[in-house]
């Protein structure tokens, strides 16, 4: 969609640039009328009947529907798991899980373009961020942590390692393909067997998942995928035969499953929210410093935990950085996910839009400013501009709550102390943003943030090699690299 | 003529590097095997556990923010102290119940403990963390860093021993600690802050406070400020349930039955931060 500007002087028209659409087509993407159960290598019916609509949230219109795994389910896929452990991927050498995991790391790659189109549309995130982000990276993590699966003792040198077993993982509806990948590949590399829960308004690319799961012909039973809303994920944190949890989510539920894990003493990994700092100093290079800022906050419709919703830029280029910021937010293109062109997608679900407009509306009441640029929205589906609230002080619910949408949030400082202060001043901890030239003061901050991700001149950049998670309430424990494996092991003959 | 008469140790609680009473006025009695009275311990409370983790709050980040060199040779300095005071703890182990052969054993190896971990504090960030090499222009890498303050419920057997293989990994990295101590091991416990205070360990660094464990175990599971807590020392029949207030702030919560040397305790008081930045001209 192409913005008409009322500020004058920056928008595409005045460029005379005009984006014509362009539709990437869904004919790849063969969605079925409804999807059961992946429970023992087979798509089973729920035990209740019981299913529910995914829709496509840019329009609105039902997708699909898929089944909801009720209790009796839930017992039924980690009874296969623990079996599948046992009789097939206990006794593997991890020269063949490997061969596994290389086999669907591959399907991904050749399946690439369908998965995009479908995550787009369950989902409503724009088609280059699926195409270009989550696909080549869910590849990539199954294809590095399939090189694992043969040399965990390298990883581990002098420790007697082995599997927890069951594993029960739960994802978010942000990163749908992507998380599960994030969660199976390295509990499959280390030769746990796994059931899985997608979120309830996204669970069709892992479901089709599934299916590539079976077209590489892993053993049934190695991977369980079951649907559904909270009930459902109550039923396999509370499952006694799972032997460890991880979950992707809000913190709100991330500490319930704590609970029930110190409880039992049971094995956890949790990845929380965050309200992550993106700290502009003065002679940072602005240009690449405003995009960064623009992507830090706009990716995904701020749909991210570890998204820069907190701008802290420094006193002395405020005005000139926030107003420039402004002009750049003018030139972004909300609309149809499917566009090519499409910046910001739709947002995910009813809720969710309500939740970003009652912390918008109550930052307003709270004293922030506002501003939205003067792009239109789509009559049907959810949308919610690109919107920047300034005059905020830290007090103020939206400088300390997660909005988890394309709302950003900013601040000033003076000083560096200044800085580092506001920015650790949250419960959360899971990534933070720095722009300076000057190298001794990356270093300085990169030191003091009380994060587990820093991106210095860069933001929102992901690796599987590189470890991801977070300090204090952003959850503990690591995902990629040498350090995400360790979650997925325990000393042999006792737990953690 | 005067000095017959024995003068006993006051034993006090540890704050901030200094030895106050708690706050509440009470006191608990330890005895001895005879059930002779060795002396009335301080018991601490809920305001004085407050105190402590503000004196470690405010300790973390200077005590981070030394050197790895300077920390090892510090904890090398609580090995040199607790060498010459050998003869006192040998005799408190056995005023508590502790056979002569094993209260000198157990010493021997409480000085290697630190001797051990001292090594280890400018080593382990070369063996945990990395140099990742992901794909594209970027320089990534990742560092440990410590948690910040720990609360630690100090074991009862070996009361020497078990609290220092739990304190030394703890502090080595630059978290600062809170310990609870009770019954017969709080003497040892309090001994021990005597020998730290006097070991260039800085001033709330280690705060040790004795008591009633499950009195204040809530107070320390519940505390926003506390960023972990190890546990490894309550006892066997502790209702689980007691420590789920942990999930209040996201607390690592340790539990790990290991009396060795150990990289993992180590490990289980550090973060993993790691940092991108691009490559370019």
């Amino acid at each position: 969609m192409v913005n008409s500007n009322s500020k004058g002087g920056s928008s595409l028209e005045d460029f005379g640039i005009e984006y014509a659409s362009a539709i990437e087509s869904t004919s790849l993407v063969n969605i079925k009328d409804k999807y059961g159960l992946f429970i023992d290598g087979n798509f089973v019916d729920s035990s209740s009947g019981k299913s529910f609509k995914t829709l496509d949230p840019s329009t609105e219109k039902p997708l699909s529907v898929v089944a909801e795994a009720s209790s009796d389910d839930v017992d039924r896929a980690v009874r296969a798991a623990g079996v599948a452990y046992e009789k097939y991927w206990k006794k593997m050498p991890g020269a063949d899980r490997a061969r596994y995991l290389f086999r669907i790391a591959r399907h991904l790659q050749e399946r690439a373009r369908e998965f995009a189109v479908l995550e787009t549309l369950d989902g409503g995130k724009p088609i280059k961020e699926s195409r270009d982000v989550d696909l080549p990276l869910a590849a990539a993590h199954f294809f590095y942590h399939a090189g694992w699966a043969d040399k965990l003792e390298y990883a581990f040198p002098q420790r007697q390692l082995e599997p927890h077993g069951v594993v029960g993982q739960i994802i978010p509806w942000n990163f749908p393909l992507l998380m599960a990948a994030w969660k199976l590949a390295p509990a499959l590399a280390c030769g746990n067997t796994v059931v899985l829960k997608p979120a309830e308004t996204t669970p069709l690319t892992a479901l089709l998942l599934a299916e590539i799961i079976r077209d590489v012909d892993l053993p049934p039973g190695v991977v369980n995928i079951v649907t559904g809303a909270g009930e459902t994920g109550s039923a396999i944190v509370e499952h006694p035969e799972v032997n460890k949890l991880a979950f992707t989510g809000s913190t709100e539920v991330g500490k319930l499953i704590q609970r029930s894990a110190i409880r039992r003493n049971l094995p956890l990994t949790l990845e929380l929210g965050g309200k992550a700092p993106h700290v502009i100093f003065e002679d940072a290079a602005l240009d690449q410093a405003i995009e960064g800022v623009i992507n830090g906050i706009f990716f995904n419709q701020g749909h991210v935990c570890c998204a820069g919703s907190r701008l802290l830029v420094q006193e002395s280029i405020a005005d000139n950085f926030i107003d420039r910021l402004q002009k750049r937010i003018e030139l972004l293109r909300v609309g149809n996910p499917l566009d090519k062109n499409t910046d910001i997608g739709a947002i995910n679900s009813q809720a969710q839009l309500e939740r970003i407009d009652q912390l918008v509306k109550a930052g307003i009441e709270e004293g922030a400013e506002v501003f939205k640029p003067s792009c239109s929205l789509p009559e049907n589906g959810y949308w919610y501009p690109p919107t920047v609230l300034t005059g905020v002080q830290q007090s103020h619910r939206v400088a300390r709550e997660e909005i988890f949408g394309p709302v950003l949030v900013v601040q000033t400082f003076r000083t560096p102390e200044e800085a580092l202060e506001k920015a650790n001043n949250t419960p959360y901890g899971l990534s933070a943003g720095i722009w300076t030239e000057k190298g001794s003061l990356i270093h300085w901050m990169a030191e003091r943030l009380r994060a587990g991700v820093i991106w210095a001149n860069t933001f929102n950049k992901f690796d599987p090699t590189s470890p991801f998670g977070g300090y204090k309430e952003s959850g503990f424990g690591r995902e990629g690299g040498m350090h995400g494996l360790a979650a997925y092991l325990k000393n042999s003959g006792g737990r953690s | 003529m005067t000095g017959k008469i024995p003068i006993a140790k006051t034993y006090k609680l540890f704050i901030d590097g200094a030895f106050p009473r708690s706050e509440s006025g009470r006191t608990f009695s330890v005895n001895d095997t005879e059930g002779e009275l060795i002396a009335n311990v301080s018991q601490a409370s809920r305001k004085d556990f407050r105190e402590a983790v503000r004196a470690a709050r405010a300790a973390q980040l200077p005590w981070a923010s030394r050197t790895a060199y300077n920390r090892g040779q510090i904890l090398y300095r609580v090995a040199e102290m607790l060498e010459s005071r050998k003869t006192e703890f040998v005799e408190l182990l056995k005023s508590i119940g502790v056979n002569s052969r094993s209260a000198t054993r157990e010493i021997e190896d409480s000085i290697q403990r630190w001797v051990w971990y001292a090594g280890w504090s400018d080593k382990y960030s070369q063996i945990l963390g990395s140099v990742n090499p992901v794909s594209g222009p970027y320089f990534n890498f990742t560092v440990p860093e410590p948690t910040g303050v720990v609360g630690i419920i100090a074991p009862t057997e070996p009361s020497m021993l078990g609290l220092i293989s739990r304190l030394a990994p703890a502090i080595v990295s630059g978290n600062t600690v809170v310990v609870v101590s009770e019954g017969h091991s709080s003497l040892t416990s309090v001994t021990i802050g005597e020998v730290l205070a006097t070991s260039d360990v800085p001033a709330g660094v280690v705060n040790i406070l004795t008591g009633d464990q499950t009195d204040l175990l809530p107070w320390m599971v519940g505390h926003l400020d506390v960023n972990a807590i190890d546990i490894s020392g309550i006892s066997q029949e502790t209702d689980l349930t007691l420590i789920e207030e942990a999930a209040s702030n996201v607390k690592r919560v340790v539990s790990r039955q290991v009396n060795e040397e150990s990289l993992e305790l180590l490990s289980d008081f550090l973060e993993m931060k790691t940092v991108w930045h691009p490559i370019g001209r």
